[in-house]
């Protein structure tokens, strides 16, 4: 037992592992592989490989903001933001402003990183409870910009087409979804190596030390708010890519992707995978996503609907379902997903050794 | 060997995950005043929160307070939350005072008040300044009227112990006095445990002393002893013994 | 003229629903440090309650409309007490966390009144003064603007009287300075959280039935809204401070309408710029004692 594990998880095995998974995924659409009740049809079927490429944005979009939670230990509000300049920001490049499809990706970026900048220098001037009122004002001006419809930029409550003038066919059509997918998949692996990257840098570790005991930081004459905010801009930039993605896979943008729903939504899909863990992220967005999908339907399920009402409303609510399950993870599994397996071997191993408490430091506030 | 009311054996506390008091061992008599010494950020503070739960901490505080009479086998507070080890009849009198300075005087004493009969009386004789301040919000007023205001909030209730942190800390000399005056009166009745920084106010006060260093007891004994051993004191307390003599302002500044 | 005392007017009536709110946030985070996402729902659930009442012993009538607003408290402080008892206490200290369960809650009571009440708007009627006008210097006033303003003053003066004349409120305002020393003086400080949710609920189920009034109908999505600019009331006034959130609510109400009329729609961007500003200056915010 402890030498499988051992050998699991010595650096070069995980790495190894994670390449035969990404390999895996990468030959997915060429299988006929059938999940009844988790997938639409066959992973070779549009619909399946859309909501696969779906879950793995959320993945990526979740990775970024564990950067930012997780990592950094910053309770941003406001994460949602980024994710909608990406997606609106692509949008509007390509519709109004006529640009080709690199230009408007690598103006997107730009502007990204630049609102990033700009809204984490502000707000990490304040810390705790303020700072996660700073940003989530931030991204609430942005989810009222959009829905205000400036200059007809935004398309308000009616959402932005994606316009395929300037797109590559390949990315074009449902046709061509496998491309996407591929896409998708890509931009998981990038963002999941950025990640990893960020945390073992100097940085990382100073902004890690930082979350900690910020004190400590300062004593060894380091100044936590400019690593705080390189993790910031890191993060905000991430989402904007992953953004950039979903316009072109889901083909438009709505107001909601700017939204503080959506932010906690964020929050719920770390949380639930385990903060602190950086697969927890991955294996969070996926979950939700598939859950949130599979509940929908099977809400609306003939099961579903000849229940007595008492059964049948809660039932017939994915939301309600999800919020529920995530107050059970928060109560009674503070490690999330990810933390399951690390419980289990702790729950055998008490007999021989009493363990250090397993819940990680991330989740007290520091003021 | 006289009665105890409190015995602490193997305290360790942390504050924010950081070890504070370690393994500290040590009785407090049933009468008089015992003083807790050692220089600055050494953990008295902490050995006091710690007996009284307001930080993490583990090891035995066994509180004898429940009977007079000997073949007490005593209450473990060390598993018990803050308001019910206070709830057995131990006052504290905090370091800074900490009175609630949006409350006025008398708000503040009578929140404290726990006991079916409060002794309201008795704290108005001791401090008669505060009964004509009563209506003064407890942030307004000076540095010794707010320690007052703090002694009073542990004596108007019937204690079997104290415990004072630090109580003339910034005092100005003629307060520093009045101070030690009021413990003096509070202790013919109630043991003390007390933190002091002025050494005056132990060699007044204090009949034993324990001395605390990097978070440990390494001295145990009789007060006067040790504040008269030119040696012990330079080295537990940084200070010569002179300092017995000297004048709370120079203590302070040792402090 | 008319149309600034319209604005005016207006204005502290959308300041009384942010104060109905923002002082049960204001109250809670001041006591126990937890920023509370489902205060909303305790809002949203006050409304519905509200209009069921309404609905029952029928509309149009002063009666049924002053039993709707005192069940919507009732059950406000019902749902909000339960939530303290059976959420937050459990993960007493841990600040992070009960927010995080407050999110969940959030979510998962939105989509349960989406589930019981459907998602379309349920529009509602009061008393007929309610829907009428009133001229004040030749403006028109809505009525229902009077009805938001008398229900806050209210509800802060009785906040008030309960934090200065009782012991429950002693340890309160206490607690808010200083939570630990209240324990130190052998209080258990844990029973006052269930009544300042308590307290918090009932003003924002007070809060709910005027909002569906206010607003004209009532959705699961009403508290949500409303609460975001509770929690940027709530910052703005100084976490904990009764009066700072009171004074602020006024501010940001009357700031946003008028920014509104004059500014060509951008009432919610000079909110946030508010906020920005007031953080960036005076963190602790306007009457806020700690940071």
């Amino acid at each position: 037992m402890n030498g499988v594990k051992g050998f699991l998880s010595r650096p070069l095995v995980k790495w190894a592992l994670a390449g035969v998974l990404v390999a895996f995924l990468a030959i997915l659409p060429m299988l006929a592989i059938d999940i009844p009740g988790v997938f639409p049809g066959p992973t070779y079927t549009p619909g399946t490989l859309q909501l696969i490429a779906f879950s793995m944005l959320i993945a990526s979009l979740a990775l970024s903001y564990h950067l930012i939670f997780g990592v950094a230990g910053l309770l941003s509000f406001g994460h949602a933001l980024y994710f909608a300049i990406g997606a609106y920001g692509l949008g509007i490049a390509l519709r109004h402003f006529g640009l080709e499809l690199l230009p408007a990706i690598l103006l997107t970026f730009v502007i990204g990183l630049f609102i990033a900048a700009a809204v984490g220098a502000l707000s990490l001037r304040v810390t705790g409870i303020s700072f996660a009122m700073v940003t989530l004002a931030f991204a609430q001006a942005g989810s009222v910009l959009i829905r205000k419809n400036p200059g007809q930029l935004t398309g308000g409550d009616e959402g932005l087409a994606l316009d395929t003038t300037h797109v590559p066919d390949m990315f074009v059509g449902v046709l061509q979804t496998k491309n996407l997918y591929w896409l998708c998949l890509a931009i998981l692996v990038v963002v999941f190596l950025v990640s990893s990257w960020f945390e073992q840098s100097r940085a990382g570790h100073v902004v890690a030390a930082t979350r900690e005991n910020e004190l400590r930081v300062r004593v060894i004459g380091i100044r936590p708010y400019f690593v705080k905010l390189l993790t910031f801009v890191i993060g905000g930039v991430l989402a904007t890519i992953v953004g950039m993605a979903y316009l072109l896979l889901q083909s438009s943008a709505t107001q909601k992707l700017a939204s503080a729903d959506f932010t906690l939504t964020l929050l719920v899909i770390v949380v639930l995978g385990g903060v602190g863990y950086r697969w927890g992220a991955v294996i969070g967005g996926v979950v939700y996503t598939l859950l949130d999908q599979r509940l929908t339907a099977f809400a609306s399920s003939d099961a579903v609907s000849g229940l007595p009402d008492f059964l049948r409303i809660p039932l017939s609510q994915p939301l309600f379902i999800l919020g529920t399950l995530f107050i059970l993870v928060v109560l009674f599994l503070p490690g999330g997903l990810a933390g399951i397996p690390g419980r289990i071997a702790r729950t055998r191993s008490r007999t021989n050794e009493p363990r250090p408490a397993p819940e990680k430091n991330v989740l007290e506030e520091r003021e | 060997m006289s009665t105890l009311i409190l015995t602490v054996r193997g305290l360790s506390a942390k504050i924010a995950g950081q070890q504070v008091v370690e393994d500290v061992s040590f009785d407090v008599p049933s009468t008089g005043v015992t003083a807790l010494l050692g220089r600055n950020g050494v953990g008295k503070t902490s050995t006091i929160k710690g007996i009284l739960g307001l930080i993490e901490r583990r090891g035995e505080v066994t509180f004898y307070g429940d009977s007079d009479g000997d073949g007490d086998p005593g209450v473990r507070l060390d598993r018990q939350r803050t308001h019910r080890i206070v709830q057995r009849g131990i006052g504290y009198v905090p370091e800074d005072r900490e009175v609630f300075s949006k409350l006025t005087v008398a708000e503040n004493l009578r929140l404290a008040e726990r006991d079916a009969n409060p002794r309201r009386e008795f704290v108005a004789e001791l401090f008669p300044d505060l009964v004509a301040r009563s209506g003064q919000l407890a942030g307004t007023l000076s540095g010794g009227q707010q320690q007052m205001l703090s002694l009073a909030r542990a004596l108007i209730n019937t204690n079997r112990l104290l415990l004072v942190d630090e109580p003339t800390k910034g005092l100005a000399p003629i307060i520093v006095g009045e101070v030690a005056d009021a413990l003096e009166e509070a202790a013919k009745t109630v043991p003390v445990l007390l933190v002091e920084q002025n050494l005056q106010v132990v060699r007044r006060l204090a009949a034993g002393a324990i001395v605390i260093e990097g978070g440990r007891v390494v001295h145990t004994g009789d007060a006067t002893e040790l504040l008269d051993n030119d040696d012990m004191t330079r080295r537990f307390l940084g200070v010569h013994a002179e300092a017995g003599g000297q004048t709370p302002a120079d203590s302070e500044a040792t402090s | 003229m008319s149309t600034v005392i319209l604005l005016l007017i207006t204005g502290l009536g959308l300041g009384a629903l942010y104060f109905l709110i923002a002082s049960g946030l204001s109250l809670i985070y001041g006591l126990m440090g937890v920023l509370n996402f489902a205060h909303g729902s305790f809002l949203t659930l006050g409304a519905y309650i509200g209009w069921e009442v309404a609905r029952v012993l029928g509309a149009d009538n002063w009666a049924v409309f002053i039993a709707s607003v005192l069940v919507g408290a009732v059950v406000g402080a019902a749902f909000a007490a339960a939530t303290e008892f059976f959420l937050i206490r459990k993960l007493y200290e841990r600040h992070i966390e009960q927010v995080l369960v407050t999110v969940g809650l959030a979510l998962a009571s939105v989509a349960l009144f989406d589930g019981i009440w459907g998602t379309d708007p349920i529009y509602v009627t009061g008393p007929s003064w309610l829907g009428g006008t009133t001229e004040i210097l030749g403006a028109s006033i809505p009525n229902n603007r009077f009805i938001l303003i008398l229900a806050a003053v209210l509800v802060l003066l009785g906040i008030v009287a309960f934090l200065k004349y009782t012991r429950y409120g002693l340890i309160i305002r206490a607690g808010v300075e200083n939570r630990s020393m209240v324990t130190a003086l052998g209080i258990d400080v844990r029973r006052a959280f269930t009544v300042v949710f308590a307290i918090g609920g009932a003003a924002a189920g007070v809060g709910g039935v005027l909002a569906s009034s206010y607003y004209g109908y009532v959705s699961s999505g009403i508290g949500g809204s409303l609460l975001i600019f509770a929690f940027i009331v709530t910052v703005i006034g100084g976490l904990g401070s009764l009066s700072g959130a009171a004074i602020a609510a006024a501010l940001v109400a009357v700031l946003q309408q008028f920014a509104n009329f004059y500014l060509g729609g951008t009432g919610d961007f000079v909110v946030v710029l508010l906020l920005a500003v007031v953080l960036l200056v005076r963190p602790s915010g306007l009457l806020g004692s700690k940071a």
